[in-house]
């Protein structure tokens, strides 16, 4: 394992999510579950950020703020859709405003599925991104060779 | 001495030429050539006269009764112009003039002959350098500048005037770097504070002339207390020679010397725009800006300064030390906070020379070879710098239309010559390992001093002080610095005559940086040497932190180099919560584009210029009075 | 001492301070973690951290900011190794200040507004520390012997027999407390938090990715152990005692500013600048006319 899967660092964004997901995902920092033992940091800012976590589905508001915050994560990076929302668009699949699940807007890596997805899950999501992580940063480092 | 004289004499020259050529191309050439001969002249005698401090035999009745009638008849139009204007003030303060100077020339100075006039020594030399150099080049960047000026000024073309006032501003500075006879620097000085009192007026509008006359009753204050010294000194000691009132062996003894003192010093306080007297140079910004970078930065304040370097042996340790250097000291903190919450450039300039001057103020107070040393290095450093500075700004007001730091934002795209210019100012204004740190530096070293019973005044003076001066510029610096909106070029259409002063400047600032122990071992030590005997094995900043200094300085330069190169990072716009357009605008609700618009804190709260100035205007005021009536009481230390 | 042996301690500390630096953020997660309840991350973290982000692809909202962060990198790197060759304290803090500007530049120079802000408050707490910092070493001259033979090479200091921190007791304190703000220790952490989720995103750092983030915090770590010395060189008197006591006392003062982090919510900027000049003109200047009166 390289440092890269050592240290994945979370950029949240909800897209149009009921917060359930949104709550979740921030129970797993805390004490309970704590997400920092493997070195995740939810930090606030696409430019530092490894995994990109999405909850909620994407609508016509908010389809550009994904794509540039996508655009402002530099290489490697994965994005994550937590909660059935982010992965198909939910209950909210049919609204008129709504496009669907994130992989409409960006391509989408790990899907954790749930209403609300559940904070063990949450970071099963993480962890297996981080799996992703690792290929694409070695794929990366064969690229530059 | 006849190259003395010429330097002296040519400005003026040129000044009457000036004033009557009213051809855009002549008065450029001549106004260049002039220059040319005037910078010429000034390294000649600085270079054959360096380590080799003279008098010169000179003395004349029909010079001294010439220069009283000029004198009275400025005295008269002054008196006229105060009542034209309706300033009162000024019109008595100049009749007082007018009365105690013909009482001084009829009465007190009969009989007192100083036969040799004129001296040159190392600080006068280093003062003809400034002058004749900076002084010079400011004249070159004025005829660029004035035409831009008269393009969008209205009303008649007043411009021979302009340069007339500037170039005889000059020669005024000459005759008071280079005059031993007390009279004629008097005579030097008033001339300066005339010349500085027309150009502020120059524009004639309102605001104009209310800060004008301003600045002539403050001057005439400091004016009329060089007078009473001259006064005091006819007639309780008849001395009118200043090598003479410098060689008075104990000055604590001699309780009217030292009020004599007191009152020159006030005068060079005064000049050099310290509190309470600071807003006479607050109000002189109105002017064209190469009269505030001829005037406000290195030359007029300069004299102020000079006086008070000079009378710095005779002020070690007594109260007219502790006045001065308690003015200098709060002059400096004060003037430093006020700067805060200022975001004309000018203004923050004109703070900044305040609280720069204000230090040199207290070197010249504490009076010590070590102090005295850091006074001086302040003083050319600042001069260069500032006098840049204030030129940047001229420039930057003329193409991008304003001169509040605000505007200044992305001016690295806009002028990007120009902003490194700038910056290259800014940044030796307060930042290691350049120029005024490493005099403010000494400065700091010479002020902890434990027999000094008002160390600890420096001291917090000082440390407090530092820190505000790094706030105001860095926030300035910042703003100069950001590159985020790809905005035009507007630099292409600076004048060829600023472009070739600005660069001159910024490599004479450089030249200045790393050549400054050469400065301070041929110039500076060996006068400090002479004015007090001091040894100079003692060196001020230990040689290896001089050296450590120099490879610092290199480091940065090295450092800057791949600003040129490419860079293979990749472009990413700016993070703005994923909404942003470009790094100019974001999308704000209903698909509204808003603008981002960035202002940098003011803190007026707690720096506003009114209460702070108010406050230093009290405590100085008092610290003055209560000086000068102590040593009236005979109370010296 | 010769000159050698202080280059080998510049050395020395150019070479293990990022280690020393890493580790004691490590350490300073781990304690946090515990302090709140969690098992935390491994020591090792900050040093994955870095590494993992020497990895990243580099991107920059303009072809400035990376060159002012290596600056600041630089500028940090020889202001500790000054300080550890023993040169004069001056010398150093002004090249601290350097360092800092070159940070606040970085930050400016992309026009991101959180960025712009982060920088802002980042020379203002600077404005809020800089008199006490400066008391410091004028403190130390005059605990030197002030007019004769006053010293502010901190090699002198070291070697000096006494420990200063008896007729500086003041000064120490209000050391420590500025030590908060140079360290971005909650409650002032006005300019960046190490904590996630704050108001301006990651202030100063907003636009710093990949190897240019990694740059500042290689910077932070020779910063802290430098400033930990600053600590430890109150307790020195010459000898081993003095060596030991300064190291335990600055681990101590470390692990206060620790408590402090988590115990304490941010507190208003006002309250940064009247906390920095009321240190130090009370105990700053207050300690300083003591050593005048004993000099």
């Amino acid at each position: 394992m390289s440092a890269t899967s050592k240290s994945p660092w979370i950029l949240h964004y909800d897209a149009s999510s009921c917060n359930g997901c949104d709550i979740e995902v921030l129970a797993c920092l805390t004490p309970l579950y704590d997400a920092e033992r493997f070195g995740v940091i939810n930090t606030g800012d696409p430019k530092q950020a490894d995994i990109l976590l999405i909850t909620g589905s994407v609508n016509d508001q908010n389809k550009n703020v994904v794509k540039q915050l996508y655009d402002q994560m530099p290489e490697p990076k994965v994005v994550v859709a937590v909660g059935i929302c982010a992965c198909n668009g939910g209950i909210f699949r049919e609204c008129y405003n709504i496009l669907g699940g994130v992989d409409t807007v960006i391509p989408v890596d790990v899907y954790v599925p749930g209403c609300a997805a559940r904070p063990e899950s949450i970071i099963d999501g993480i962890v297996k991104g981080v799996g992703v992580l690792e290929e694409r940063r070695a794929a990366m480092k064969e690229g530059r060779k | 001495m006849d190259d003395i004289l010429f330097m002296m004499v040519f400005p003026f020259i040129v000044a009457v030429i000036l004033l009557v050529v009213k051809n855009d191309r002549a008065r450029a050439i001549v106004s260049e050539v002039g220059a040319a001969v005037i910078i010429i002249a000034s390294v000649w005698v600085a270079y054959s006269y360096l380590g080799k401090p003279q008098t010169f035999e000179i003395s004349s009745e029909t010079i001294d009764l010439l220069m009283f009638a000029i004198e009275a008849i400025l005295g008269l139009v002054v008196i006229y112009l105060g009542v034209k204007y309706k300033k009162y003030a000024a019109s008595v303060l100049g009749l007082v003039q007018l009365i105690m100077s013909i009482a001084f020339e009829f009465h007190y100075k009969e009989g007192i002959e100083v036969e040799r006039g004129l001296y040159i020594d190392d600080l006068s030399i280093l003062m003809i350098l400034i002058i004749g150099i900076i002084g010079s080049l400011i004249c070159v960047y004025a005829v660029g500048y004035m035409r831009d000026f008269q393009a969008h000024a209205e009303g008649k073309d007043r411009r021979p005037w302009f340069f007339f006032l500037l170039f005889v501003f000059l020669s005024a500075m000459y005759g008071i770097v280079l005059s031993d006879n007390l009279v004629w620097m008097f005579f030097f000085w008033e001339i300066t504070t005339l010349c500085s009192f027309a150009l502020i007026g120059f524009t004639k509008t309102e605001e104009a002339i209310n800060n004008s006359f301003r600045q002539l009753i403050l001057n005439l204050i400091g004016g009329i207390s060089f007078l009473a010294a001259l006064i005091l000194l006819a007639d309780q000691e008849g001395i009118l020679s200043l090598a003479e009132l410098l060689a008075t062996p104990d000055v604590e003894a001699a309780q009217w010397v030292l009020v004599a003192v007191m009152l020159m010093a006030l005068a060079g306080i005064v000049k050099s725009a310290q509190m309470p007297f600071h807003t006479w140079l607050l109000g002189a910004m109105v002017a064209p800006t190469p009269t505030s970078a001829l005037l406000h930065s290195s030359t007029m304040v300069k004299a102020g300064v000079f006086m008070l370097l000079k009378l710095s042996p005779l002020l070690c340790g007594n109260v007219g030390g502790y006045m001065v250097m308690t003015v200098g000291a709060l002059t400096f903190l004060l003037a430093s906070m006020a700067a805060i919450s200022q975001s004309n450039a000018k203004r923050v300039l004109a703070y900044s020379t305040i609280a720069n001057l204000g230090l040199i103020v207290a070197c010249a107070g504490v009076g010590t070879p070590e102090a005295v040393w850091a006074g001086v290095l302040l003083m050319v450093f600042h001069a260069i710098t500032k006098s840049m500075l204030f030129l940047c700004v001229g420039t930057a007001e003329h193409h991008i239309g304003s001169r509040n730091i605000e505007d200044m934002d992305n001016l690295f795209d806009r002028m990007p010559r120009l902003a490194l210019i700038m910056m290259l100012g800014i940044a030796a204004m307060f930042l290691a390992p350049l120029g005024m740190l490493i005099s403010k530096w000494a400065a700091l070293t010479a002020f902890v001093d434990p027999s000094n019973p008002l160390c600890i005044l420096l001291v917090g003076c000082i440390a407090f002080g530092s820190a505000v001066t790094g706030f105001y510029w860095t926030k300035w610096l910042g703003k100069l610095a950001c590159t985020a909106m790809n905005r035009d070029n507007v630099e292409k259409t600076v004048r060829p005559q600023e472009w070739s002063v600005l660069g001159a400047l910024a490599v004479l600032v450089v030249v200045v940086c790393f050549g400054y122990p050469l400065l301070s071992d041929w110039i500076v030590v060996p006068w400090i040497e002479g004015a007090f005997g001091w040894d100079p094995s003692v060196s001020i900043l230990e040689n290896d932190n001089m050296y450590l200094l120099l490879i610092m300085m290199a480091a940065l330069v090295l450092m800057f180099l791949p600003f040129f190169g490419r860079s293979k990072t990749k472009t990413v716009p700016n993070y703005m919560s994923g909404v942003n357009i470009d790094n100019d605008t974001y999308e704000g609700s209903m698909g509204s584009t808003v603008s981002v618009s960035l202002r940098n804190w003011y803190l007026e709260g707690w720096f506003g210029e009114n209460y702070i100035g108010r406050a230093g205007e009290g405590i100085t005021a008092i610290v003055i009075i209560a000086g000068i009536a102590l040593a009236c009481a005979g109370w010296v230390a | 001492m010769s000159n050698w042996m202080l280059l080998c301690f510049a050395l020395v500390f150019v070479v293990l301070a990022p280690f020393a630096g890493c580790l004691l953020a490590g350490v300073d997660r781990k304690i946090s973690a515990r302090m709140q309840g969690r098992q935390g991350p491994p020591i090792a973290q900050p040093w994955y951290d870095v590494r993992k982000l020497m990895a990243k692809e580099s991107n920059a909202p303009n072809r400035f900011q990376d060159f002012y962060v290596a600056c600041y990198l630089i500028w940090i790197v020889i202001t500790g190794a000054m300080f550890f060759a023993g040169m004069d304290l001056l010398l150093v803090l002004f090249t601290l200040t350097l360092g800092e500007v070159f940070l606040a530049l970085a930050a400016y120079c992309s026009g991101s507004p959180f960025a712009q802000v982060g920088a802002q408050r980042e020379i203002y707490v600077a404005m809020a520390y800089e008199p006490m910092v400066l008391i410091m070493a004028i403190g130390f001259y005059l605990f030197m012997g002030g007019d004769d033979g006053g010293s502010f090479r901190v090699i002198d200091i070291a070697q000096s027999s006494e420990m200063a921190i008896v007729p500086m007791l003041g000064i120490f304190v209000g050391f420590v407390v500025i030590l908060t703000m140079k360290l971005r220790k909650s409650p002032f952490d006005l300019s960046m938090s190490h904590h996630a989720h704050q108001d301006i995103v990651r202030g100063v750092a907003t636009e710093f990715s990949g190897k240019t983030y990694a740059m500042m915090e290689v910077s932070h770590w020779y910063e802290n152990i430098m400033l930990l010395g600053m600590v430890a060189l109150f307790f020195q008197n010459g000898g081993w005692t003095g060596f030991v006591l300064g190291i335990v006392v600055a681990i101590l003062v470390y692990l206060l500013e620790i408590w402090l982090d988590n115990g304490f919510a941010r507190m208003k900027w006002q309250t940064a600048i009247k906390t920095g000049w009321v240190a130090a003109l009370i105990l700053g200047l207050g300690n300083i006319a003591v050593l005048l009166v004993m000099a």
